[in-house]
């Protein structure tokens, strides 16, 4: 599970921004993968009585049960041990670093397996509840690195994103719950997002303030004023302020039949249509029309943008603000989209989360999207097994996305190259 | 299209950058603006393209009155601007450069990358402005880069292109095909303002000639009935030297020994690749060739700022394969880097500290752990003197100083040292005609003394007056190294690869003493 690459469709469309992999780092891959190999052949494999057993359950609608996956555990972690450790040595030999993601990928996902049926040993996992749940925490990410696309794209680094997050989440539930329509709830959280956007885009424009402080600064301000008004308005009126309804599953004619992944795709609340539709919108805006390449000017080269007759502060300003609103509306995703009510610092860190998972996709729509889905996959492997209780502590358990958070960051993402004047401030003379 | 300007005043602070300017450009007229650097050429040009608002003065396009706001106001009216410094992004394709700003655009704003292509292709062929619509520009060099600039210019349909030190970059052959293709515009009734510093350019391509000096027009000139002297008296304010003098070498035994060295840089990609070089003590050895050919690396990897992948580097008996710039440093190596503001000086100290931050740590300077802040005061004061920095003090922060005062801060601290062999990198760049003067004397008075010197320059003419050999890189290879009587074309031709070397000039091996130019 890596980022999607997209082919240029069109030589001049797409500059190859992509990372620049050297092969020591495909070597380290490799090696990386060795050590997966070893780990799931001692600890998944030899380590296991081998009469354990484990199933895999896939829900598909009832007229097409499909028998459940019994697989014997030391066995099915042999021979996952042997493909991974041969995906390794495939790494280790290459002469190109193309490709090679793919590969390594492909081994994380043999271990993962391997993992998964060690810790369902003597019990059944739902698959489809799983893939479920990895889109259900990947929705929010993908608004959050969409927002921070926007932003960035155009030199301006939004690190407020967890705190636009929390406003949006907290006055998306207030709104729902006191008007009773879901819909001005998600208006209001776009509105709160956008408002923080304003906000960020004003101090560090205006005044040319540091972003990263700036963004810092409004995290920190979210979580307080929230905490403070959960406290004291939502809490003594929890019923008519705090209880608002959550969009309930929405089936797209035709394509929700498809069996088994019908339902996980197309089944599902507006908040998951919406991160689909925005993604398509924002990528092709980003690379195909005009306000793209102006935009994506701003952020390499304002200087050069300014002297064909572009405003580069008036293109900041819009973005931030837009970005501002798509992470409202990925914050209020939290609580009409599926809780039902707002809670002190339910984002969690989600925000930063996306930030990655916007760094790990280049800058890219599709390439966040693609670290999303693998962040949620974690976030619901977390959950999931947690429930499972696998032996391992939950507190551990917990940390684990955000260990793959910053292994991803650190170690795998290589050389990632972001826009060129990223955060730098813009004067005219 | 007829430009003037009239009366033309920018203030910054004290400072007059531009004093009442009066500027006319016919049509059809190559006009250059020579001066020097700090006179005031860019303030006047970025005034004109909308970039700075003039205080006082107005622009007149067709004896109408003209304001510009912004450079978008400017292209409007038929101006175009290609700057010193390109103004290019450098992940966007030629395409998507020369159109920004501009799109062309199928309904719904989405780009019509096909009418893009098509006008580039066009003008490309009616100027003769070779360039691939669908190159990436970071992967262009400078020469086609500067074409994709001037497309920029023409697709917006301008009639008076600024130029603003075009040739600073460029090789030779490039040189020659921009003035080809400034003609061929010229000739289809467009203006050009070439702004530029170098009096022989201007005397092979201009129409009519203005001089600025310290913000004010203090002259014009037709350039068929002046000389390069007279200009650069115009252009100075007094008369200049135009030729180093410096007597025939004495060259000694090998100082600088480089064999086989090879260095990657961060992206893995060689920048320098089997370099064999020597540098005996009593001569200079120039380094010439078009900018990032790898003679910066190369330079860096003598003073062991960066060290090689492969290779040997020694001076005398030291090995500086791996050493630290310490090591180098304490061994007798000089260096006046490329980039005196960035790597040369710490411009928030004062001229006293700056001064010593090679020494600071040792004695005198320092005794039992603790700076002796008199003696390096004092010594600050000695050097001011005997290096003639213009300043009130050596207390005076270095960065309040003038580009060539600053280099002097560098040149003294360097030279104050034993030297065995001096680096010195684009050692004149940006300065003005008495600190060039002052570099270069002191430069050949180092050689003089018995030390090597290792010359990099971008300028040909400093090549050609300073190196006893040049060595010419290309694409991080020594392409051949010849004495400086082996002119400017062929030279030229060497720094666009194209290797000619003499028989026995193109063994860096043996210095050919007896290719040396003794004339």
């Amino acid at each position: 599970m890596s980022t999607v690459d997209l082919a240029p469709v069109e030589g001049v469309e797409l500059a190859p921004e992509g990372r620049l992999v050297s092969l020591g780092r495909v070597r380290g891959m490799g090696v990386f993968l060795a050590v997966l190999a070893v780990i799931t052949l001692v600890a998944f494999g030899i380590g296991v009585p081998s009469g354990a057993h484990a199933v895999f359950l896939v829900s598909g609608p009832p007229a097409l049960s499909i028998s459940p996956l019994t697989m014997s555990v030391r066995w099915v972690a042999v021979a996952l041990a042997a493909g991974c450790a041969a995906l390794a040595v495939l790494l280790v030999l290459r002469r190109s670093a193309r490709g090679s993601y793919l590969i390594f990928s492909s081994g994380v996902v043999l271990f993962l397996w391997a993992f998964l049926a060690w810790a369902a040993r003597g019990a059944a996992l739902n698959l489809s509840q799983m893939l479920v749940g990895t889109l259900v925490y990947a929705t929010p990410l993908v608004y959050g690195s969409l927002s921070g696309i926007m932003c960035e794209r155009s030199g301006v680094v939004n690190i407020a994103i967890e705190g636009q997050f929390l406003a949006g989440a907290f006055l998306g539930a207030m709104v729902g719950s006191a008007s009773g329509n879901l819909w001005l709830g998600v208006l209001a959280g776009a509105v709160a997002g956008g408002l923080f956007g304003a906000l960020l885009a004003f101090l560090a424009l205006r005044y040319g303030a540091d972003q990263i402080i700036v963004g810092v600064v409004i995290v920190a301000f979210c979580t307080g004023l929230t905490n403070f008004l959960t406290e004291q308005v939502l809490t003594p009126d929890q019923s008519t302020l705090n209880s608002p309804q959550t969009f309930s599953p929405l089936a797209i004619p035709l394509l929700s039949k498809i069996p088994i992944l019908g339902p996980m795709l197309f089944d599902q609340n507006v908040f998951l249509y919406g991160a689909a539709i925005l993604l398509i919108v924002v990528h092709v805006a980003l690379f195909k029309t005009r306000w793209g390449l102006r935009v994506r000017a701003v952020g390499e080269h304002p200087r050069a943008a300014e002297t064909v007759g572009i405003h580069v502060l008036s293109v900041r300003y819009r973005n931030v603000i837009l970005g501002g609103v798509i992470a409202g509306i990925g914050g209020a995703s939290f609580t009409i989209g599926s809780i039902g009510e707002f809670s002190a610092g339910m984002t969690a860190g989600l925000g930063y989360v996306a930030l990655a998972a916007m760094i790990f996709g280049r800058w890219r729509p599709f390439g966040a999207l693609g670290a999303a889905v693998l962040f949620g996959f974690a976030l619901s492997l977390q959950s999931y097994l947690a429930v499972l209780n696998v032996g391992i502590p939950s507190p551990f358990l917990s940390m684990a996305p955000y260990v793959i958070t910053i292994a991803v960051v650190s170690g795998l993402v290589g050389r990632v190259r972001p826009p060129a004047a990223d955060g730098v401030p813009y004067s005219r003379e | 299209m007829k430009l003037e300007l009239a009366g033309i005043t920018k203030r910054f602070g004290a400072l007059v950058a531009n004093d009442h300017i009066d500027l006319t450009v016919a049509p059809g007229e190559i006009h250059c603006l020579l001066g020097e650097n700090g006179a005031g050429k860019s303030t006047l040009m970025n005034v004109l393209f909308g970039l700075l608002h003039a205080d006082e003065g107005e622009i007149r396009i067709d004896d109408e009155p003209v304001r510009f706001a912004d450079p978008g106001d400017a292209v409007r009216r038929g101006i175009g601007m290609v700057h010193q410094h390109f103004m290019l992004v450098p992940v966007f394709s030629v395409a998507e450069n020369v159109v920004l700003g501009f799109e062309p655009t199928r309904g719904g704003g989405f780009l019509d990358h096909r009418k893009a292509r098509k006008d580039i292709r066009r003008l490309s062929q009616e100027f003769g402005l070779e360039v691939n619509p669908d190159a990436l520009v970071e992967h262009l060099p400078v020469g086609a880069q500067q074409r994709v600039e001037i497309l920029k210019a023409l697709i917006r349909d301008a009639k008076v292109l600024i130029l603003d030190e075009p040739t600073a970059v460029l090789t030779p052959q490039e040189i020659e095909a921009l003035f080809r293709i400034m003609r061929s515009l010229a000739l289809a009734g467009r203006s050009i303002l070439f702004i530029t510093h170098k009096l022989k350019e201007v005397l092979a391509v201009a129409d009519r000639i203005t001089v600025m000096r310290l913000g004010k027009v203090v002259g014009a000139a037709d350039p068929t009935a002046v000389d390069e002297a007279e200009l650069a008296a115009m252009m100075v304010g007094r008369s200049v030297e135009l030729v180093v003098r410096k007597e025939p070498p004495k060259p000694g035994p090998v100082v600088l020994e480089l064999r086989g060295v090879r260095i990657v840089d961060a992206r893995g990609v060689a920048v320098v690749d089997g370099v064999d070089l020597e540098v005996r003590a009593g001569e200079i050895v120039a380094l010439a060739g078009v900018q990032g050919n790898g003679q910066t690396e190369l330079s860096e990897a003598v003073c062991a700022l960066r060290n090689p992948e492969a290779g040997t580097i020694r001076l005398d008996s030291t090995d500086l394969t791996k050493a630290t710039p310490k090591a180098a440093l304490r061994a007798g190596v000089a260096n006046v880097p490329e980039d005196r503001q960035v790597d040369g000086l710490v411009l928030g100290m004062s001229i006293a500290d700056n001064l010593v931050l090679d020494l600071f740590d040792r004695e005198p300077f320092a005794r039992h752990g603790a700076r002796d802040l008199a003696r390096v005061a004092a010594d600050g004061e000695i050097k001011l003197a005997e290096f003639d920095i213009r300043a009130p003090s050596a207390r005076e922060t270095v960065g309040n100083l003038s580009g060539g005062n600053q280099q002097k801060v560098v040149v003294a601290r360097e030279l104050s040292r034993a030297v065995k062999l001096l680096v010195a990198s684009q050692p004149t760049r940006g300065l003005d005609v008495g600190s060039i003067e002052y570099v270069h004397r002191r430069i050949i008075e180092e050689r003089d003394r018995g030390a090597g010197v290792l010359l990099v320059s971008s300028e040909l003419d400093e090549v050609l007056a300073l190196g006893d050999r040049i060595a010419v890189m290309y694409r991080g290879r020594i392409v051949g190294i010849v004495g400086p009587s082996a002119g400017r074309d062929r030279i030229g031709l060497m720094m666009a690869g194209i290797a000619q070397p003499g028989p026995s000039e193109s063994d860096g091996d043996n210095p050919p003493v007896t290719n040396l130019d003794l004339t």
